[in-house]
């Protein structure tokens, strides 16, 4: 099962001279367990574009499918839909506002009306997932430090045991180690068990390691969908529109340029210093 | 002595518990000892809660030591008397572009720190317009800082900040809530500054791909400055950095990992053409 | 939802009106309130009404961004008349059920959404074509005698212009706490009224933490530009009276004139 976007667009401030389109005739398909990247710069729509996919924003025109069912229909359940495709906003932890961690873990799941019990072994299982130390659950969350704010955060969604985790920035004002452990433990959570993952990011550096798949949007529209290594080889294109590929790409066309015998393609660290090694021992 | 100085700085934090009762001392900086010239261009890095924003505060006078003497361009913050004209000479730009901003139009807000000190106002448009001018927002004067970007959000805020005519601006993670591009914009307008009208520069950050320009780095850790050197001598140890929370460029870790591998390549290399250059003198 | 807002809002372009001074544009509004009050014929709504269009003409805001301003406040607009409609005693026109129709109810429910429609839109020109630091600016000087009466009057205006600076981040913010907790099964919409009122919480708990973080930063950010009050204060933009300004009272007076001259034949 997936979602499917089939020709959506979105515009706003209709009719008037402020008229935007912030989305333009977007087709997309995300499968079962994909981890994707969704970049873009401000403004390029990317987080208008994940708000469309559980339904807090209704498109202009288009269809949305979830599990094969049109979202827009008359009967389709928007609350359930919102239990299952969970988003975690940019600066999560803004939104954080009961007396201990454990109850606001607890009220996404109180909200999809299950019984007490079950509401909550899964804020137990969902802050286990996100790797918060037990000594913080009954803290009070504004104690908490940034990174362990937005963990908590994070485990607030997750507790509605969503079958695609949408996070939009999850990153945003985290020191380097803070982004690794954050990212780190996202990748681990979808190799465990099997979730589809959205990460939305204006880094391609950061999301390059952890993602099968990288979407970039531009002006409203999907300027490039395909494999890392496929949207980093247009690193040219990519500077036309103000982003950037990491920062290996370059350095492994430079090499090339000096005709150095690498893969352009590599993409981490680790894959890019393997072939630097190789094309040194080969001469 | 230097435009800031400061001699065993010590900042603590008295936590209390719902009563008020004392619950603990936090030493959110720790015998810090700095001295940074008039001109020179310093980048401060640690991670979240290393203290780095804590003594930034200091420099500006909106915190005062618990223990220790800042001195600013000769006058020690303590001076009560002295406060305004310490404000008015090591200015200060926050993290969150939305709240620094007080006017509702963009000049307005430029205005705003010489309204503060009572200069003419003949002169007052004069420096908006030179301040604007400066970071490249001249054209966006009568704009509303609703409608900016994060970047431009920013350079407003810096030209505010210079239309008081500062020798000193301290930037307390001004990038942190911006995209690449916002970041970009904003470390160039202070790397302007710096070469252009010789202001001081003191940028704190997470990103290390914005200290490779400074002539100085400290990092921080505890409180306590753990590193200091050139960028090149600090990203030199990759290994310490990583202790540190900290990160490298990809360039800077690629090259070290090639090291790890047994690859003859120097220290510290902080650019794709230094790399390229070392593989080249090392290829048979 | 939220961003339709216009009230309280400025609106950037070029026009006399913009220019003008706020004192004028402060008095002349409260001068035209009080006028649509003394009004006891349509023809003196008939003046008002041309001189807001001129008005709104002048100051080159699209009327249209005007009226979406005024659909939030519909509401209370359709409350106001429905009160007036049903509850004043006078002659029965129509009666059924237990609501009665009367002439008077009719004739004042009239009047009432004449008066709050022009009230609103008047008052809206003055803040779209006004920047909130100059209004507070005007008011800060036209109210200065009371400074002898020891009102802080450079703090209340101070205050009003960070407030107006804050409303659309807050708001922005306010849609953004909204659709988080949206996102996490929360339900804004239904319910009896204490229910809603329960589900509110996890809007406004989180809401005020911002606002009071915001406050404090940017408590901080003034002080570290060396504000300190009032005193020594200079301005980037004095007021000062132009020529445009005395021909701006003198339109108001010409207005006032012709309303209570016809308005109260």
């Amino acid at each position: 099962m997936s979602i499917i976007l089939d020709h959506v667009n979105y515009v706003y401030g209709d009719g008037s001279a402020l008229e935007v389109k912030a989305l333009d005739d977007i087709c997309l398909q995300i499968p079962d367990g994909q981890f994707v990247g969704i970049i873009g710069h401000t403004g390029s729509g990317k987080s208008t574009l994940v708000q469309h996919m559980n339904g807090l924003l209704r498109a202009s025109s288009g269809h949305i499918y979830f599990n094969g069912e049109d979202i827009y229909d008359k009967d389709y359940d928007l609350k359930k839909l919102r239990g299952k495709v969970g988003l975690v906003f940019q600066y999560p932890e803004h939104q954080l506002f009961e007396i201990d961690v454990f109850t606001d873990v607890c009220f996404g799941p109180k909200n999809l009306g299950l019984d007490k019990k079950e509401t909550e072994l899964r804020a137990f299982d969902a802050l286990r997932k996100v790797g918060l130390p037990v000594e913080l659950y009954y803290q009070s969350p504004f104690e908490l430090s940034g990174g362990q704010k937005r963990r908590v955060a994070i485990a607030g969604v997750l507790a509605m045991k969503p079958e695609v985790l949408i996070l939009d920035e999850p990153t945003a004002g985290l020191d380097p180690k803070g982004r690794d452990e954050i990212l780190g433990q996202i990748k681990e959570l979808q190799q465990e068990t099997g979730l589809t993952i959205l990460l939305v990011s204006h880094s391609m550096e950061d999301v390059a390691e952890y993602v099968d798949r990288i979407i970039v949007m531009n002006r409203g529209s999907v300027l490039f969908d395909g494999l890392p290594k496929e949207v980093f080889s247009r690193y040219k294109e990519l500077e036309a529109v103000g982003l950037a590929a990491p920062q290996v790409t370059y350095i492994l066309h430079e090499l090339k340029a000096r005709g150095m015998d690498v893969d352009v393609n590599a993409t981490t660290i680790g894959e890019a210093a393997e072939s630097i090694q190789k094309a040194l021992k080969s001469v | 002595m230097g435009i800031v100085k400061t001699e065993d700085l010590v900042y603590e934090y008295i936590r209390r518990d719902e009563e008020g009762n004392v619950e603990g001392i936090t030493r959110a900086v720790d015998e810090v000892n700095l001295d940074i010239r008039q001109g020179e261009f310093i980048a401060i890095l640690g991670h979240n809660g290393s203290g780095k924003s804590t003594l930034a505060k200091h420099i500006n006078a909106i915190l005062n030591p618990t223990e220790g003497t800042v001195w600013v361009d000769g006058m020690d913050t303590g001076e009560a008397d002295k406060v305004w004209e310490i404000r008015q000479t090591a200015g200060m730009v926050f993290q969150n572009p939305d709240n620094q901003i007080i006017g509702q139009v963009v000049e307005e807000d430029v205005g705003f720190g010489p309204e503060n000190m009572g200069i003419p106002t003949k002169e007052i448009w004069e420096r908006v317009e030179e301040s604007l001018k400066a970071v490249g927002m001249y054209e966006y004067r009568r704009h509303s800082p609703n409608k900016l970007s994060g970047g431009q959000k920013q350079r407003v805020s810096i030209a505010g900040v210079l239309a008081m005519h500062p020798k000193c601006i301290v930037l307390d993670e001004p990038t942190a809530m911006l995209d690449p591009s916002g970041r970009r914009e904003v470390i160039r307008a202070a790397r302007a500054l710096n070469d252009v009208e010789e202001v001081t520069i003191i940028l704190i950050t997470h990103y290390m791909e914005e200290i490779i320009y400074a002539n100085r780095v400290f990092v921080m850790d505890n409180g306590k400055i753990a590193m200091e050197g050139t960028p090149r001598e600090i990203f030199s140890q990759v290994e310490k950095l990583k202790e540190l929370r900290l990160n490298v460029p990809q360039v800077t870790l690629l090259a070290y990992e090639l090291k790890k591998r047994g690859i003859g390549l120097p220290d510290g290399i902080l650019t794709t053409e230094e790399l390229a250059e070392a593989l080249e003198r090392i290829r048979p | 939802m939220l961003r339709d807002i216009t009230l309280g809002q400025y609106y950037q372009t070029e026009s006399v009106i913009h220019r003008l001074d706020p004192r004028v544009k402060l008095g002349g509004t409260l001068l035209y309130i009080i006028s649509l009050f003394f009004f006891h014929n349509f023809l003196g709504y008939g003046v008002a009404a041309i001189f807001l269009a001129v008005v709104i003409r002048l100051s080159h805001v699209p009327f249209r961004f005007m009226v979406k301003g005024m659909k939030a406040i519909l509401f209370l607009l359709l409350i106001t008349v429905g009160f007036n409609l049903f509850l004043t005693p006078g002659t029965v026109l129509v009666s059924f059920w237990k609501l009665t129709i009367t002439k008077e109810g009719v004739r004042l429910a009239v009047t009432m959404a004449i008066r709050l429609a022009m009230l609103i839109i008047g008052s809206s020109i003055m803040t779209l074509t006004t920047t909130p630091n100059n209004l507070t600016d005007g008011m800060e000087k036209m109210m200065k005698p009371l400074k002898t009466f020891h009102v802080p009057v450079h703090e209340v205006a101070m205050m009003m212009s960070i407030a107006l600076r804050f409303i659309p981040i807050l708001l922005e913010e306010t849609d953004k706490i909204m659709k988080a907790q949206i996102a996490r099964g929360a339900d804004f919409e239904s319910g009896n009224l204490i229910k809603r009122a329960r589900a509110l919480v996890p809007l406004l708990v989180p809401l005020f933490i911002s606002a009071f973080r915001r406050a404090n930063d940017l408590a901080m950010a003034m002080e570290a530009r060396c504000y300190r009050g009032g005193e020594g204060r200079t301005k980037m933009k004095p007021l000062i009276y132009h020529r445009r300004d005395k021909i701006g009272y003198l339109c108001i007076l010409i207005y006032l004139a012709l309303g209570f001259f016809i308005g109260r034949l």
